[in-house]
């Protein structure tokens, strides 16, 4: 066998082919691997230490029990017994108006606050329709928060959906090419407007403007709030539901165009209806983002936890109640970990409508352009 | 065509062309209003002073001092962690494996997670867990690192920014041609070789692109570090990662909702957003035109 | 005839469950052009890439048999593919300059080998070039990017980026597909003067053109290898009817 060694030669022979051993191959790889599963980490690390942080609630109840057993045989604490009244006839007074919304499973856990009785929060407490974190007796009632919430993200999205649709139908269908590349990166700026500069906007100019128009008394309410959060949650529900639309396969509208449809006829008929489930998605990331929003919330909803559905009063939401108060409980403390609580029950719903979106939705694209079953 | 349904094609247009133009106004009213409300007070000086009277005159230094310190830490720890997994995605994960696709999943949440979930968790983790244990080991418990700081809100951030980076350079790493890679591959070279000097360097505007967007989201958030770090105000600029900052966004947010006359204080505070959103504006104008010219390479 | 080179035996690959190669048995010979002809999707260019295990970049490729290179076996557990690919270089269809300059795109190879003396990078950039036919072309403006070449240098310049690692086959992939007639004469002279020291291996869709450089062809339909021998005897007094069909021109 012929080896060329001219003049730099590498041989070419069994020893040379041998497999080598190459350190920085090796390590590279396992650092980038092991940085890849940076984000599936973050992920569970945020869930697990936001959650951590609010187990107290439920683990203090159990401790609180068992203290109570032995106060009980001691027969000492009469104390502990008044606020046994007190905080059970504090239940009575909402006990029925929460009731429906109750599951069995909190009914039992309900027995169990009569029983013991702190000013720590309950299942029962945390279903409440107060939210007076700092008083004497303080209540942790969750249900004005989540009413607000979900008022101010209904506001939002009946504002953000239909205007960053019908604008992404312009962009997507009838606009010329040269508008097209000046709307999108418009909006893509929009996006990149900081939530702190819309709160500030929506503060000082919108809430002002409103009022001259339907002369409401409090300056700051749910809908300055919502009509603010619409701009945070346009430009998504713009760009999600523009790249739907030009997903929609060329030969469907050709279809359409061909059989004398017009123009609007098949972008209304055919290329929209196509685009549902992206839509949807879109919809639903939008409801994400406005649900989860803080600084907009914190500045220009007026933050009173009120329950009602009058637009324009002012509401809580629950980001916002995180926002303001955690940089004044104490570590540690019940409010502590109920606003952690909040920071859970934040997350898990974010996270849902991302993998509702993500995994129904995209299973429902790919079958209809492609008719294929996944 | 019936003329009743061209009237109708003609609103339907009419409302679409409408939507997206209200969208564009909004756009303008809203920089035309920050701009017109803060230029009279924007000088060099508002720039380069300290806050005075309580924050009632002055500039807003400490303030672009801060959120520049925190941009830069941010960067400096999204930046690396991004690129790399955008590598991981493209170059060694196969793109239908479970794995690759649980990560573009987490990336994605990632993006969605509320922002100021981040501050919780940077409370949680960074603040307690990580702080605190510090303290305990090397300080035997005494205060340092487990309280807010630049250092935890800058990682916070970065957590927050990473989808950004992730994203933008992922985009950029797949425009490099497959035909480069071969030829890197065909002369002998190794595939962290071809990495290295190939596939990065051909990325180079999307690391950039990036970073940009990301330096800008960070710059623009409040919400993660309304208690990681950021304070109302402070009389020094932080020296050591162990001290507090200012931050431009935070203190717009104070000024306009808990200062003690807001009234007085308008100007400054208009000409504080002006500051931000010029900032964030002119960074992500720059990210877009640099993308649109990556775009059309691609093509 | 010359030693043989490359030997395979029994080889075949599977996309998935799509069978692209089927049982290629065949002897290469040194220093000789051996040319591979065939209709678009026969199979031809994915053999060609069995021979540096290009193929591997290539998720869900399974491969059977072997391929021995020297009378190694170059799929074997123990073999080292990058120090292979050192060895058995390639062309590709498209040219594929690097985005550098021409010196840094011919020193490339060179430099993941460990060569950073200037001097000596130098010297090999210029016997490269020159090689290649390429040096009077560009030796003024090694410092440009070669982005900028026409078609035809980049190719050229491709061939010289190729042997300046040293290899002793070089795999070429319709290296003249994409250039003009004059380029691609200009490629065919050089691919003559290679094969003086060389073991070259081209895939191509012309037909005069593997004619023209060839010592040997080989004619693959369908995943198969229907006929290998001499060119003058296969372009003149083919064995199977298959190949005289497609070498007359009646289908592919």
């Amino acid at each position: 066998m012929k080896n060329s060694t001219d003049h730099k030669g590498f041989v070419f022979t069994k020893e040379s082919l041998k497999k080598k051993f190459r350190w920085s191959e090796f390590l590279s790889e396992k650092i980038i691997t092991g940085v890849g599963f940076l984000s599936i980490t973050i992920i569970v690390l945020i869930f697990f230490f936001v959650f951590k942080e609010s187990i107290p609630i439920f683990y203090t109840q159990k401790k609180v029990v068992a203290k109570v057993e032995t106060f009980q045989k001691q027969e000492q604490y009469g104390g502990e017994s008044d606020t046994v009244q007190t905080n059970s006839s504090g239940q009575e007074q909402y006990g029925e108006t929460t009731a429906d919304t109750m599951m069995i499973e909190n009914q039992t856990r309900v027995d169990d606050t009569i029983v013991h009785g702190s000013d720590k929060a309950t299942a029962k407490s945390l279903l409440g329709t107060q939210w007076l974190p700092v008083s004497d007796n303080p209540r942790y009632g969750l249900i004005p928060l989540f009413v607000g919430t979900l008022k101010i993200t209904l506001i939002a999205i009946l504002f953000a959906a239909p205007i960053a649709i019908l604008a992404a139908l312009f962009s997507a269908s009838f606009a010329p090419y040269w508008l097209r590349e000046l709307i999108k990166p418009a909006i893509e700026l929009l996006a990149g407007f900081p939530s702190v500069v819309i709160g500030f906007f929506a503060l000082m100019v919108m809430a002002s403007f409103f009022q001259n128009i339907f002369g409401y008394d409090g300056r700051l309410n749910a809908f300055v709030g919502g009509v603010a959060m619409a701009l945070a949650a346009i430009p998504i529900i713009f760009t999600i539901t523009e790249d739907a639309l030009t997903a929609v396969p060329r030969t469907y509208t050709e279809a359409s165009l061909a059989l004398g449809a017009t123009r609007w006829q098949t972008a209304l008929f055919v290329t929209l209806p196509a685009a549902t489930p992206g839509i949807f998605a879109a919809i639903l990331l939008g409801i994400g983002r406005v649900f989860g929003e803080t600084m907009i919330a914190l500045m220009a909803t007026g933050n009173a936890a009120m329950i009602g559905i009058n637009p324009f009063e002012s509401v809580r939401t629950l980001a916002a109640t995180i926002g303001a108060e955690m940089a004044e409980v104490v570590f540690g403390d019940t409010h502590y970990n109920v606003l952690f609580l909040i920071g859970s029950l934040l997350f898990i719903f974010t996270f849902s409508l991302n993998a509702l979106a993500e995994f129904y939705v995209k299973g429902k694209l790919v079958k209809r352009f492609q008719g294929k079953q996944s | 065509m019936s003329k009743q349904k061209s009237i109708t094609g003609g609103l339907f247009i009419g409302a679409t062309a409408f939507s997206a133009f209200l969208i564009i106004a909004v756009i303008i009213i809203l920089l035309v209003v920050i701009i017109n409300g803060g230029k009279g007070t924007f000088s060099w000086e508002f720039l380069t002073a300290f806050p005075e009277d309580g924050m009632m005159k002055g500039g807003i230094f400490p303030a672009i001092y801060g959120t520049v310190l925190l941009v830069l830490i941010m960067s400096v720890a999204a930046v690396p962690f991004g690129t790399i997994t955008a590598i991981y995605l493209t170059e060694y994960a196969h793109e239908k494996s479970i794995m690759a696709q649980t990560i573009r999943f987490a990336v994605r949440t990632l993006a969605t997670v509320p922002s100021i979930i981040f501050g919780l968790f940077g409370l949680g983790f960074f603040i307690k867990f990580v702080g605190t244990g510090m303290d305990d080991v090397f300080l035997g418990g005494q205060l340092k690192w487990g309280q807010p700081n630049i250092l935890w809100a800058s990682l916070t951030m970065a957590l927050l920014t990473l989808p950004v980076v992730i994203v933008s350079v992922e985009e950029a790493i797949r425009t490099v041609p497959r035909e480069m890679r071969e030829a890197s591959l065909a002369l002998g070279a190794t595939k962290w070789e071809t990495i290295k000097r190939i596939v990065l360097p051909g990325s180079r505007s999307g690391i950039m692109t990036g970073t940009i967007l990301a330096v800008s989201r960070g710059a623009g958030e409040v919400a993660p570090i309304l208690f990681t770090g950021a304070a109302y105000y402070l009389a020094t600029l932080p020296t050591s990662l162990s001290d507090q900052f200012m931050n431009l966004g935070y203190h717009i947010y104070i000024m306009a909702t808990q200062s003690a006359n807001v009234d007085q204080t308008l100007p400054i505070q208009f000409a504080t957003t002006m500051v931000l959103l010029m900032l964030t504006f002119l960074l992500n104008l720059t990210a877009v035109i640099i993308r649109s010219r990556l775009r059309r390479k691609a093509k | 005839m010359k030693e043989v080179k490359i030997k395979t035996r029994n080889l075949t690959l599977f996309y998935g469950e799509k069978m692209a190669l089927n049982s290629i048995t065949m002897d290469i010979p040194e220093k000789e052009v051996t040319a591979f002809i065939g209709p678009s999707g026969c199979g031809k260019s994915t053999f060609l890439r069995t021979l540096n295990r290009m193929n591997d970049l290539i998720p869900n490729v399974r491969i059977t048999g072997e391929v021995l290179v020297d009378s190694l076996n170059i799929y074997d557990k123990q073999i080292d593919v990058v120090n292979l690919r050192k060895k058995v270089g390639m062309v590709f269809q498209k040219s594929n300059p690097f985005a550098k300059s021409i010196f840094e795109n011919v020193a490339y190879g060179p430099r993941i080998n460990g060569i950073n003396q200037k001097s000596k990078l130098e010297e090999i950039v210029e016997t490269s070039l020159k090689k290649a036919f390429i040096w009077e072309e560009v030796k003024d403006r090694l410092n440009n990017s070669a982005m900028a070449l026409s078609g035809g240098q980049q190719q050229r310049m491709c061939i010289a980026r190729t042997l300046a690692v040293e290899p002793e086959i070089i795999l070429m992939d319709e290296p003249a597909s994409a250039l003009d007639p004059i380029s691609t004469a200009k490629i065919e002279e050089l691919i003559f003067e290679l094969k003086k020291s060389y073991t070259i291996v081209i895939v191509t869709h012309n037909m005069q053109q593997a004619a023209r450089v060839s010592d040997l062809t080989a004619f693959f339909y369908l995943g198969e290898l229907i006929e290998f021998g001499k060119t003058k005897k296969i372009f003149t007094t083919p064995d199977k009817k298959h190949t005289e069909e497609y070498i007359t021109g009646r289908f592919g």
